[in-house]
C-alpha cells in the first residue's frame, strides 16, 4: 500500500477524511431515506434464506443421517447415555440416593459432603481454605439451598473432567500438527464470541430437555479455553525440555504425556481453574434447558419476581462459585497443605455414623434459617419507601439518555453504518481489515436482523460507556495506592468468578424489567475488566518515564495525563475491548428481562426450539463482536508502535 | 606430544545448517563455497557452515564462541536433534544422518548423553526419578533404574538429597542433577551445552573441577560448549572456535594460545596469561640425544612436561637455575630454565 502512492494517501488522511466522510454520512441519514429506502432496511425479498435451511438440517440430522454403522440420532444418545449414568450416579450420591444403572446408590450424608469438601481445601492449601470452603457450603445448608445446589455440583462434577480431557486432548493435538492448529483458531475465536444462549438451541434438539444436555452444553462451552490453554502452555514450554525429551530417545507418546504435558502442568491448571468456573457460569444458565440446581431456582424466582426466594439461590451461587474457585486456585498453586491420613479417617467415621443413625443424614430442618420473606419485605419496604425516588432516576435515563440513543442509532442506514466501519478498518489495518468490518455488517442487514443489532449495539454502548466511565477512575485511583488496588483486586476478582446469572437479580429487584435494569446488570458485570486493565496499564508504565518526568518538574497531574495515560492507552484499549467482550455476553442473558435485541431473538428461538433462529441470531451478536475486537485491536496496535512499545 | 593422538570417534564432514525456508535448495544452487552474506540476503539463517571435525575417544573437545556463533546448532546435528541441510555426521564408521528415526532413538538412549544450560529438569518428579527417567523411558523396572540413579546421585555429591523436588534445589545442584541424569544411561558420547553459564562464577569453579574429577573416572568422549575462554582453556584437551557458524581454528589450548589463526581467536587469547597454558613441555631445552635413564641426575627438583609454566614457578622461588622435566614415564626430556619462564611471564 505504501508503495502504492505514498503522496497521494497522505493527502487522505488526517481529520479531513472523517470530517468528509461524516458529513457525507449525515446528509445521506437525513435525507437519503426517499432517495434509497433500501440502504436503510433491507429489502424483506432479498433476507438471506439460511435460517430454514439450517433448521432443516439439524432436524435432517435427527431424523434421517446416518454415519454408516450407526445412525446421528444413535450417535447422540450414546453420547447421552455415556454422560447420564456418571450424572445419576453422582447426583444420587449428593443428594437423595436412588437407582444408577440398577445399582441402589445410598445418599451421602450431607456431613460427608461438607467434610469431604473441607477436607480438600485441607489438602490444597491448609487450614484457612479448609475452614473456608466448609463455611462456603455450611452457608448453602443453612438457607436450605442444599438440594438445588447438589444438583448443580453433580453438573459439574460431571462436566468439568469431561472438559478438562477434551480440551487437553484437543489442546495437544493442535500443538502436535500445525495444520489443526490453524483450522481450529478461528474455529475457537468463533465458539467464544457466540452467546452462549446459542449454543442451547441445536443442543435442545439434540439431547431434549434435561440434565443430560445441559451437561453437554456445559462441555462444549467451557473446552475451548483448556483447549487454548493447553496448546500455549506447551508452545511456551522452553525448547530444552523438548531436547531433553529426544535426547534420551522417547518415543512421540512418551514425549507428550511423560515429559511435555507433565512439566506444563502450571499453565494447565489455569485452564483447569477456568474450566471449573466456566462449567459453573454454563450449568446455571444450562437451568433453561433442564439442568435444575440453583440456576433453576434463580430463573423460578425471577418469572414469579420473587426476590427473597431468588437472592437466596443466587448468593448459594455465589458460594459456591468462591469455594470451587479457592480450591482450583489453591490446587494451580501447588503450595500444598495438610496430610490427609488422619482427616480421611475422621470423615469416614463421620460417615458410617451418619449412615447409621438416619437424624444426622439429612441437614435438620429446624437448622435452616429461610431469610427469603424477610428479604422480600426489605423489597417491599425499599420499593414503597423509595418507589419515587427509583422511578424518578429509571425515568429520567430512559427518556434523557436511553431512549434518544437507541431512536438515533435505529433512524441509521446500514449502508452508511458498513460504510464507516469499513473506512474505520482501513484507517486501522488496511484493506482487509475494512473488508472484514464493512462485511460483517452487511451481512447483519442481510440476514434481516439489522433493527435487533441496532438494540443490542445501543445497549451494548451505552452499558460499555457507563462502566468505562466507573471503570476508569477507579482504575487510575487504584493504580496509584497500592493498599487500595489489593482492595480492588480481590473485589474483582471475585466478581469475576460470579457466574453471569446472578447480576441479574439485584437489578431486576430494583428496577422490575426493561432496558434500564439490562443496563444495569451489563455495566455491574463488565466494570471488572474496565477497571483491571485500566490499573494494570497504569501501574506497568516504565517507572524510569516516571522518573524522567518528575525530574522535569511534572505534577502529578502532569505526570498522570501526560506520561502515565499516554503509555497506557494500549493496554486501556485492550481493557475496552474486554469490556465490550464481556458486555455482549452478558447482554443476551438479560434477554430474560425483556430486551428487544439479538439476544432475545436467541431466547425465543430457544424457547421454540428453532435452531435456525438462533444461530443466525447468535452469528449476529458473535460479528458484532468480531468487528469491535478486530478494530479495537488494530487500534491498541498501532497506539502501541506509536509508542514505540513493543507488540 | 605430552599425550598420543586418540583415535577418531565422532567425526564430522562438511556440516551445514541453514535456517529458513528451502535452505537446501538454496545451497544446492549457490555452492558450497557460498558466504554468510549472501545466505543472509535471501532471509536465511546460516547457523552452521562447513564444519570438519575428528573429536577423539576420550577427549574433552570444547567448542567455543561468541553468543550466535552456532555453537548450539552445532551439537544439536552431531545428535541430529537438529537436522542438518548438509554434511556426514560419522561415529563408529556409521553415518548419523543415513540413520533412520528408530535408529536414532536406540543410538540416543545407549550411547548419548546430554546436559542442557537451563538444566531442563522435570519440575513435578523428585531427584530420583529426575535421573531415572532416561532408564524409566526405555522400559527398565523400577529397581533397577533408581539403583542406577541412586548412584549416579552419590557419584555427582547430591547422595542424601534423593527426594527433593528441582525447585527446592540451587542453581549448582540442579545442574548436578542435570549431570547425573546425562550419565544414567552410561553414554560413551556425552554433549554439555553451556552447563555452566547460568552458575554464579564461584560455583562455576567448583562444578568445573568436579567435571574434571567425573572425567578422570569416567573417561567419556565429550563435547563441551562454551562462550568462556577461561573455561574452556581450563576444561579442553582441544578447542574448537566458532564465529559465525564457522569453525576458524581447531587447536590445543596451547596452540591457540602461542598461535591464534585470526585476528578474531588473538582477541580471546589477548587477557589469558601465557604461563597459565603453556606447558613446561612446550619451552623447555631438550636434553641432548636420548633423554637420560629415569632417576639419573634427579638430585634437583623436577616436574612433569605436561604441567603449565604457572605451575612449575614455584618451584624456581628457592633459586633454582633450571627444573627438571619428566615425560609421561618419568624420565627426564629436558629443563627448564628459569630464563624461559621469566620471558614468558613478562610476556602476558
Ligand atoms: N530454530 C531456529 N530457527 C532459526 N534460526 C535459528 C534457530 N536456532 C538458532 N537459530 C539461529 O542460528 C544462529 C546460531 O544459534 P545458536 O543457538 O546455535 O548459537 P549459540 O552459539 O549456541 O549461541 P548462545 O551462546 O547464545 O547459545 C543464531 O543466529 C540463531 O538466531
Ligand atoms: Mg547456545
Amino acid at each position: 500500500m505504501a508503495a502504492l502512492s505514498p503522496l497521494r494517501l497522505r493527502h487522505w488522511q488526517g481529520p479531513g477524511l472523517w470530517a468528509g466522510a461524516l458529513a457525507l454520512f449525515a446528509a445521506f441519514a437525513l435525507w437519503g431515506r426517499d432517495l434509497a429506502p433500501w440502504a436503510f432496511d433491507w429489502p424483506r425479498k432479498a433476507v438471506l434464506p439460511v435460517r430454514r435451511p439450517i433448521s432443516d438440517a439439524v432436524k435432517w440430522l435427527m431424523n434421517h443421517a446416518d454415519l454408516g454403522l450407526f445412525t446421528f440420532r444413535e450417535a447422540t444418545r450414546a453420547i447421552a447415555a455415556a454422560v447420564e449414568f456418571p450424572y445419576r450416579l453422582v447426583l444420587a450420591l449428593l443428594s437423595e440416593g436412588g437407582q444408577a444403572a440398577g445399582l441402589a446408590v445410598p445418599a451421602l450424608p450431607w456431613v460427608t459432603v461438607v467434610g469431604a469438601a473441607a477436607l480438600l481445601g485441607w489438602r490444597a492449601g491448609g487450614a484457612g481454605l479448609a475452614a473456608l470452603v466448609a463455611a462456603c457450603f455450611g452457608f448453602v445448608a443453612l438457607f436450605g439451598q442444599w438440594d438445588a445446589a447438589m444438583v448443580t455440583l453433580a453438573s459439574v462434577l460431571i462436566a468439568v473432567p469431561l472438559g478438562v480431557a477434551g480440551g487437553l486432548l484437543l489442546g495437544v493435538a493442535a500443538w502436535r500438527w500445525r495444520w489443526l492448529d490453524r483450522a481450529l483458531v478461528p474455529v475457537l475465536d468463533l465458539m467464544q464470541t457466540i452467546p452462549v444462549f446459542a449454543y442451547l438451541v441445536p443442543i435442545l434438539i439434540l439431547f431434549g430437555f434435561g440434565p443430560t444436555a445441559a451437561v453437554v452444553a456445559t462441555v462444549i462451552y467451557a473446552l475451548p479455553p483448556m483447549a487454548r490453554v493447553t496448546t500455549l502452555a506447551l508452545a511456551r514450554m522452553p525448547a530444552e525440555t523438548h531436547d531433553l525429551g529426544r535426547m534420551i530417545g522417547c518415543t512421540r507418546r512418551q514425549m507428550t504425556w511423560r515429559v511435555m504435558v507433565p512439566s506444563a502442568r502450571d499453565g494447565l491448571m489455569v485452564g483447569v481453574n477456568q474450566v471449573i468456573m466456566l462449567s459453573l457460569n454454563m450449568v446455571i444458565i444450562a437451568s433453561m434447558i433442564g439442568a435444575g440446581g440453583l440456576g433453576f431456582e434463580v430463573l423460578g424466582a425471577l418469572r414469579r419476581l420473587d426476590f427473597g426466594a431468588g437472592l437466596e439461590a443466587g448468593l448459594a451461587i455465589v458460594v459456591l462459585a468462591v469455594a470451587m474457585d479457592r480450591l482450583s486456585q489453591a490446587f494451580a498453586a501447588g503450595r500444598g497443605g495438610g496430610r490427609l491420613g488422619p482427616g480421611l479417617w475422621l470423615l469416614a467415621g463421620v460417615t458410617l455414623a451418619a449412615l447409621m443413625l438416619p437424624a444426622l443424614r439429612d441437614y435438620p430442618d429446624g437448622w435452616r434459617l429461610s431469610t427469603g420473606p424477610f428479604w422480600s419485605d426489605v423489597m417491599r419496604w425499599i420499593n414503597v419507601t423509595f418507589h419515587d425516588s427509583l422511578e424518578a432516576v429509571k425515568d429520567a435515563a430512559l427518556l434523557g439518555v436511553l431512549v434518544p440513543v437507541k431512536r438515533f442509532l435505529l433512524g441509521l442506514p446500514w449502508l452508511g453504518v458498513a460504510g464507516l466501519l469499513a473506512l474505520a478498518g482501513w484507517r486501522l489495518g488496511g484493506w482487509r481489515l475494512a473488508t472484514l468490518a464493512g462485511g460483517l455488517a452487511v451481512l447483519i442487514a442481510a440476514t434481516g436482523l439489522w433493527e435487533q443489532a441496532m438494540i443490542t449495539v445501543y445497549l451494548c454502548g451505552l452499558s460499555v460507556a457507563v462502566a468505562m466511565l466507573i471503570g476508569l477512575p477507579i482504575g487510575i485511583l487504584a493504580a496509584e495506592r497500592d493498599g487500595l488496588w489489593q482492595v480492588v483486586r480481590l473485589m474483582i476478582d471475585t466478581a469475576q468468578t460470579l457466574p453471569s446469572f446472578v447480576y441479574l437479580m439485584p437489578a431486576v429487584m430494583l428496577f422490575r424489567v426493561g432496558d434500564f435494569t439490562a443496563m444495569l446488570a451489563i455495566v455491574a458485570f463488565a466494570v471488572a475488566p474496565a477497571i483491571r486493565y485500566t490499573a494494570l496499564g497504569l501501574r506497568g508504565v516504565d517507572p524510569r518515564l516516571i522518573e524522567a518526568g518528575r525530574a522535569m518538574g511534572c505534577t502529578r497531574w502532569q505526570i498522570l495525563t501526560r506520561i502515565k495515560l499516554r503509555m497506557a492507552l494500549p493496554e486501556i484499549l485492550l481493557g475496552l475491548n474486554q469490556t465490550i467482550m464481556f458486555a455482549l455476553s452478558m447482554l443476551v442473558i438479560t434477554a430474560l428481562v425483556g430486551t428487544r435485541d439479538l439476544g432475545q431473538e436467541v431466547y425465543v428461538a430457544l424457547t421454540k426450539a428453532d435452531a435456525g433462529r438462533g444461530l443466525v441470531a447468535g452469528l449476529c451478536v458473535a460479528f458484532i463482536a468480531i468487528i469491535a475486537d478486530r478494530l479495537i485491536q488494530a487500534g491498541a496496535a498501532r497506539a502501541r508502535a506509536r509508542l514505540g512499545l513493543l507488540p | 606430544m605430552p599425550r598420543p593422538k586418540p583415535e577418531p570417534k565422532l567425526v564430522c564432514r562438511n556440516v551445514w545448517k541453514i535456517f529458513g525456508p528451502h535452505g537446501a535448495a538454496a545451497l544446492d544452487r549457490l555452492g558450497h563455497g557460498v558466504s554468510a552474506e549472501r545466505l543472509a540476503a535471501l532471509g536465511l539463517v546460516p547457523a552452521v557452515r562447513a564444519v570438519d571435525l575428528e573429536i577423539g575417544e576420550g577427549e574433552i573437545f570444547v567448542i567455543m564462541g561468541l553468543s550466535g556463533s552456532g555453537k548450539s546448532t552445532l551439537v544439536r546435528c552431531l545428535s541430529r536433534l537438529v537436522e542438518p541441510t548438509a554434511g556426514e555426521i560419522i561415529f563408529h564408521g556409521q553415518n548419523l544422518l543415513a540413520a533412520s528415526e528408530s535408529e536414532m532413538i536406540r543410538l540416543r538412549r545407549h550411547t548419548m548423553g546430554m546436559v542442557f544450560q537451563h538444566f531442563a529438569l522435570l519440575p513435578h518428579m523428585t531427584v530420583v526419578q529426575n535421573v531415572a527417567f532416561p532408564l524409566e523411558v526405555q522400559g527398565q523396572p523400577r529397581d533397577q533404574r533408581e539403583a542406577t540413579a541412586r548412584r549416579m546421585i552419590a557419584l555427582v555429591g547430591l547422595a542424601g538429597r534423593e527426594q527433593a523436588l528441582p525447585r527446592q534445589l540451587s542453581g549448582g545442584q540442579q545442574q548436578r542433577v542435570g549431570i547425573a541424569r546425562s550419565l544414567a544411561a552410561d553414554p560413551e558420547l556425552w554433549f554439555l551445552d553451556e552447563p555452566f553459564s547460568a552458575l554464579d562464577p564461584l560455583i562455576r569453579r567448583e562444578m568445573q573441577d568436579e567435571f574434571l574429577r567425573l572425567q578422570s573416572v569416567l573417561k567419556k568422549t565429550i563435547v563441551f560448549i562454551t562462550h568462556d575462554f577461561d573455561e574452556a582453556i581450563r576444561l579442553a584437551d582441544r578447542i574448537a572456535i566458532m564465529k559465525d557458524g564457522a569453525v576458524v581454528q581447531v587447536g590445543t589450548p596451547e596452540q591457540i594460545v602461542l598461535s591464534p589463526a585470526t585476528d578474531y581467536v588473538r582477541e580471546f587469547t589477548r587477557a589469558v596469561p601465557r604461563a597459565k597454558v603453556v606447558r613446561a613441555g612446550s619451552v623447555m631445552a631438550p636434553v641432548a640425544g636420548h633423554a637420560a635413564e629415569a632417576g639419573a641426575g634427579r638430585d634437583g627438583p623436577c616436574i612433569p612436561a605436561r604441567s603449565t609454566v604457572a605451575e612449575a614457578a614455584p618451584l624456581f622461588a628457592a633459586g633454582a637455575e633450571a627444573v627438571a622435566v619428566t615425560d609421561a614415564e618419568g624420565r627426564i626430556s629436558g629443563h627448564l630454565h628459569r630464563q624461559a619462564v621469566i620471558e614468558l611471564m613478562l610476556a602476558g
